[in-house]
């Protein structure tokens, strides 16, 4: 590439745990490589995210937070021909351990996607479905209770409320989006991940998320990739920066974004690439 | 703007006309020729068509008799072919779209399209050589699974298509929630897909009601009313062929009007399976 003969050669810091972290690690990424194919797309990660708290990762289109984002609940299995390296742990348990329940995986990690992916169902069905397929509840009232407590902490009960049983295509963008979130949450995951879940929605809608992320924080841990730095600085308490398939700086939100520890981050941040 | 220009323009305009009322003319051929046919069976077939002639067995010439038999045979047939047709075919189209991929996939496919392009004729004398003469006669069941094995590999095909129209993001959705593959596949991928899986199926059912030359080495056709699968059935098709070729004028008559019954079955079952599948999401 090009590109890479273009940036400086990058130390990487082991980075010490970040100053807001309250609780002990969740997920720890010990020097993760993965490929598609023969291509390196992500060179050596390590990195440790808190509980309870919103982590975001930027970087310029490629750089591989997106990768990344997808090897913490294994959805990079489903493309074939990818390999992956180094330890995911989450709770200590390394994800990539062979016997690893990738099922079970995905239930305590859900994500939400960059362009929404509604089923085409109800909306009640498409909030059920997560509880249906893993047997969570055991009588249709209680269903009923978990898809309306799961609309009522993506706040999109209000709207939909009175028509569960329409299609859940007829949604607008941003409440299908929201619809999504719920789809993931009504499963109670113990992280959540989102891939640029505001980036196809209008301003009024991408706020409506940003609240709920920092609501859902209370009792999620949550890693949002975006490209949009306002945001980051909006919604996150911690934040990553990748380029290049290496994570160059993780820091404090608020210091990211006013005295960043390195120089690439502070070009990035300050517009001079990416 | 240079006379260049306009000249260009006037070109582009005349073309865009010449080929717009070309294509305009091709679909009115096309559909007239359809509705010329279409026309003259009703015209030539309604005369000989009443209640009487639906529930009737075939009589000697003179004494009437209808095609009640056939009727029934026909829709025996079909449903014998669609029991065995259609599963199998919408598991290779599963298959082909979801999970075979490389080149066990690719030789599938292959043998797939191949089996597509099989004259009907040999599937009968196939199904003659591996059923009928083993089992050393005639019977509902053979007629059934040589159609059966023409409406496979349109099924396939269609259903991988379909199958794979449904955009990717779905299937990691359903993942993404923990949802093992077959789940996935059963509970999100196939009912996304489910109107164009049916529209093959559709075809092909319509396809193989209209055939004739596997039916007549296996189902042979009858004068009776069906009483067990194990026997020769009567089908519309064959006979229309049996009485077309016939020397009676009034067999003649009865071809027209039996063809006209055997549209009318197709369009009918068209009709109810996009009802049953019209669009509810």
């Amino acid at each position: 590439m090009p590109v890479q003969t273009a940036a400086p050669r990058i130390e990487v810091k082991a980075s010490a745990p970040p100053p807001t972290a309250g609780g002990k690690a969740k997920v720890a990424v010990r020097g993760l490589d993965f490929f598609y194919g023969r291509v390196q797309a992500l060179h050596g990660i390590s990195l440790e995210i808190p509980e309870r708290i919103v982590m975001a990762f930027i970087g310029p289109s490629g750089c591989g937070k997106s990768t990344f984002l997808r090897t913490l609940n294994r959805m990079n299995d489903v493309i074939p021909g990818t390999r992956v390296g180094g330890q995911v742990l989450i709770d200590d348990h390394d994800i990539y351990a062979p016997g690893t329940d990738v099922v079970e995986l995905r239930r305590r990690v859900g994500m939400v996607f960059q362009k929404s992916n509604p089923f085409p169902k109800s909306i009640f069905d498409n909030v059920a479905y997560g509880l249906r397929i893993n047997k969570v509840t055991s009588s249709s009232s209680e269903l009923a209770g978990r898809v309306e407590e799961a609309l009522k902490d993506a706040a999109l009960w209000n709207e939909v409320k009175d028509r569960l049983k329409t299609s859940a295509l007829s949604l607008s963008g941003g409440q299908q989006q929201r619809l999504c979130i719920a789809r993931a949450l009504a499963i109670r995951p113990e992280v959540l991940l989102m891939d640029e879940p505001a980036s196809a929605l209008d301003p009024i809608a991408t706020s409506k998320i940003e609240e709920l992320i920092f609501d859902l924080k209370k009792q999620y841990t949550i890693v949002i990739v975006t490209h949009n730095m306002q945001q980051a600085a909006r919604v996150s308490d911690t934040t990553a920066f990748f380029l290049l398939g290496k994570l160059i700086e993780v820091n404090a939100t608020e210091k990211m974004f006013t005295a960043p520890n390195e120089k690439l981050t502070e070009d990035y941040i300050t517009g001079r690439f990416g | 703007m240079t006379a260049n220009y306009g000249n260009a323009d006037r070109m582009r305009r005349a073309t865009s006309a010449l080929m717009t009322t070309l294509t305009a003319l091709c679909t009115v051929l096309a559909v007239c020729a359809l509705l010329i046919i279409l026309s003259h069976i009703a015209w030539q077939g309604i005369g000989s068509l009443n209640f009487q002639f639906l529930i009737d067995r075939p009589r000697p010439v003179g004494e009437g008799g209808g095609i009640g038999n056939a009727i029934l045979g026909s829709l025996v047939l079909l449903l014998i072919s669609s029991a065995f047709g259609l599963p199998l075919g919408i598991c290779v189209g599963v298959y082909l779209a979801e999970i075979g991929r490389g080149r066990l996939g690719g030789a599938v496919r292959f043998i797939v399209d191949t089996l597509t392009g099989i004259p009907s004729i040999v599937t009968g004398v196939f199904i003659y050589a591996i059923l009928v003469i083993p089992m050393k006669h005639f019977s509902a069941l053979a007629g059934g699974v040589a159609l059966a094995l023409i409406m496979i590999p349109i099924v396939a095909r269609t259903t991988e298509e379909m199958l794979k129209l449904v955009p990717h993001s779905m299937r990691e959705g359903a993942l993404a929630l923990g949802a093992p593959q077959w789940r996935t596949i059963l509970g999100v991928v196939i009912p996304a897909a489910a109107p164009g899986i049916a529209t093959g199926a559709m075809l092909a059912i319509a396809r193989v009601s209209g055939e004739t030359a596997p039916l007549l080495f296996t189902a042979f056709g009858s004068r009776f009313f069906p009483r067990s699968l194990n026997e020769p059935i009567a089908s519309l098709t064959v006979q229309i062929y049996n009485y077309a070729i016939s020397p009676y004028d009034e067999w003649h008559a009865q071809a027209w009007a039996a063809t006209l019954v055997l549209m009318t079955l197709v369009l009918g079952i068209n009709i109810i399976v996009r009802f049953l599948t019209r669009k509810k999401f």
